[in-house]
């Protein structure tokens, strides 16, 4: 339990201190930031009201408390493109980034739990030598670049898959349930899908490798092959269920990396999430919703960093009694 | 008294001499030893001579608009003839760009690993020798940089800055610097209390002394093995960074060259030979990183070769 609670104290304070540097390098940024707001026709009073309308008469210290008083509430200020607030834009596209990265996330590490622990038997073989290799090529290639390929292949030649978007538009939907239900957004969500689970298969394939060669070496493997028990129960019931706990951990820290890491897929496949959000709004000089949008994304990969090490804890009597 | 402080410390030429060789060594065992890291090392070889060639190597200038004979602008044409991957939309030969994208796709990685690793290994030393309150604050700032979401930072610090290669590489070093520093940290930790440093200190050796000339060496293989990764890592992120329109606009990248593609609507066309080929650069690159990096670890660590 004080694990816990020093734990969660170390995740506040990096929150903490994270947001305070967001807070400062946007203040500092060269160029007012209402840039975007003031035009030929703007007139001097109309530009004080808009200072004043945004906080930015006050001195740094009362608009950094300002800021933060207003985050813990969950109020993130006002987008100067959308004219909304900014968590209201914010989590208008949240949910088809999560959607997004659990799909390949969950498609990544089914796949690279099951070849990792494939090529761990096949230790030596000419399916390693074969297969390591191309492991670490699909790790080397980047994803906005195998999103390119697939899209030009399969949805621009041989027309299988709309080439952009999260819904066709015109489409009308009851509910929002619906919508994500719907084959329409089933058939826009492959292919980013597909391209981000195949730059993430690496990681849990060569995890789940590498724990098995460990695991194959234990006393209690030997004993179950002194048994007499088959290959089959010996990888699956002995030896891969021991090797899957560090590859659990891992997945929760994929979903913290990954939600910031899609910026890139979803600008291939113009998919609305959270990652194409941030980088229009930092295009277009957008400051509040670029702030929001990425401590959104801080938040998600701190308290997943969180939920991976508490669990780790909590799961392994190794690290538990060790810490003790 | 100065005759057995020359006994207990060899003079600094000769170890730094002596670790260079012992890499040298190291190094040439590595065909043999892992046909990954020779294979590693071969790419990293002709990328390097492509890269300082490239001068004599391209065949037209790769940000110049080419016309035809008839004076219309070369655009789209298919790979052949007098261009040999053909030429992009707006007219402008692809090879060529490839052929330069190296030398700005090395330059990153190269300073962006440097500077990670340096920063890496300094805090790791500091961290690692002087522990306590030093190595707690510097522990803390590590855990911040991890929690700072690394592709968002660097979009927003490339975007507000001016957008030059060189703010990809301080965005990079900023963030990149922890995974290093922790491990060397933990070997700083383990060497400290080794009798060759307890040497040194009774020798009177300061601690400054003790950590860049007696410590620093034994965790140089180290950050090596970490700025093999950290160059594919630097150039990936160089690449989305110029993908997304956020990269100097005066200098040819890969990133720039795909992103060029992508918007001029390439896909659509089925260009392959225009946004194959720097994709392949990039994955090439990269990969040579990882399987040097491979091949050190078993070398430097060889109980994880089984």
């Amino acid at each position: 339990m004080t694990y816990f609670l020093k734990r969660f104290a170390h995740m506040v304070f990096v929150l903490w201190a994270v947001a305070t540097i967001l807070f400062f390098m946007f203040r500092t940024m060269p160029g007012t930031p209402l840039a975007a707001f003031i035009d030929n026709t703007t007139t001097a009073e109309q530009q004080d009201a808009l200072i004043r309308q945004f906080g930015l008469d006050k001195s740094l210290g009362e608009q950094y408390w300002l800021f933060l008083t207003n985050a813990l509430q969950g109020d993130l200020g006002q987008s100067f493109f959308f004219k909304k607030p900014v968590v209201e834009v914010v989590m208008e596209v949240f949910p088809n980034s999560v959607i997004l990265t659990l799909t390949s996330l969950i498609v990544a590490y089914l796949f690279g739990i099951v070849a990792g622990a494939y090529l761990a038997w096949r230790r030596g073989s000419w399916v390693e030598g074969f297969g390591i290799p191309l492991v670490l090529t699909t790790r080397a290639a980047p994803e906005f670049w195998l999103g390119m390929v697939l899209l030009a292949f399969f949805s621009f030649y041989l027309g299988w898959f709309p080439s952009g978007g999260a819904n066709s538009s015109g489409s009308e939907w009851t509910s929002d349930w619906q919508r994500v239900t719907s084959l329409d957004y089933m058939s826009h969500l492959a292919l980013p899908a597909i391209t981000l689970a195949i730059y993430l298969q690496g990681l849990p394939l060569l995890l789940m490798r590498s724990n098995m060669l460990n695991v194959l070496q234990e006393e209690f493997i030997t004993m179950a092959r002194m048994k007499g028990l088959s290959t089959w129960t010996i990888v699956i019931r002995h030896a891969a269920r021991n090797a899957l706990l560090p590859v659990a951990t891992a997945f929760a820290l994929g979903i913290g990396g990954a939600v910031g890491g899609n910026v890139v897929v979803e600008t291939v496949f113009s998919w609305p999430g959270i990652g194409r959000l941030l980088v229009n709004a930092v295009a277009a000089s957008d400051y509040p919703l670029a702030q929001g949008a990425f401590l959104m994304i801080t938040a998600v990969l701190v308290i997943m960093n969180f939920i991976a090490d508490v669990s780790y804890h909590f799961l392994d009597p190794r690290v538990r009694f060790a810490t003790r | 008294m100065q005759h057995a402080k020359e006994i207990a410390l060899p003079k600094r030429e000769t170890r730094i001499l002596s670790s260079i060789s012992r890499w040298l060594v190291a190094a040439s065992t590595i065909p043999r030893r892992d046909p990954f890291a020779f294979a590693g090392l071969v790419l990293y070889l002709i990328f390097i001579l492509i890269a300082v060639f490239a001068d004599s190597l391209i065949t037209h200038d790769p940000r110049e608009i080419l016309f035809n004979d008839e004076y219309d602008l070369a655009s789209n044409l298919t790979p052949g003839g007098d261009h040999i991957l053909g030429t992009t939309y707006s007219g402008r030969d692809i090879y060529s760009q490839l052929v330069m994208g190296t030398r700005g796709a090395l330059v990153v990685g190269v300073t962006a690993a440097v500077c990670v690793v340096a920063i890496g290994t300094v805090v790791g030393l500091i961290a690692g020798y002087f522990g306590g309150l030093t190595d707690t604050l510097l522990m803390r700032l590590a855990d911040i940089a991890l929690g700072v979401p690394f592709l968002p930072f660097v979009i927003v610090l490339a975007a507000f800055l001016n957008p030059s290669q060189w703010n990809v590489v301080f965005g990079i070093a900023l963030l990149l610097w922890p995974q290093s520093a922790r491990v060397i940290r933990a070997q700083v930790m383990t060497l400290r209390e080794r009798a060759f440093i307890e040497a040194a200190r009774v020798t009177g050796a300061g601690p400054w002394r003790i950590m860049f000339v007696h410590i620093a060496p034994n965790v140089l293989s180290l950050s090596f093995l970490y700025a093999s990764i950290a160059v594919g890592w630097a150039i990936l992120t160089e690449a989305s960074i110029s993908f997304l329109g956020f990269g100097p606009s005066d200098s040819v990248t890969w990133g720039y060259m795909l992103q060029d593609a992508y918007a001029s609507q390439a896909l659509g066309r089925g260009q392959y030979y225009w946004f194959i080929p720097p994709g392949l650069c990039i994955i090439g690159v990269v990969v040579a990183g990882f399987f040097i990096s491979r091949g050190y670890e078993e070398i430097l660590f060889p109980k994880l070769k089984d």
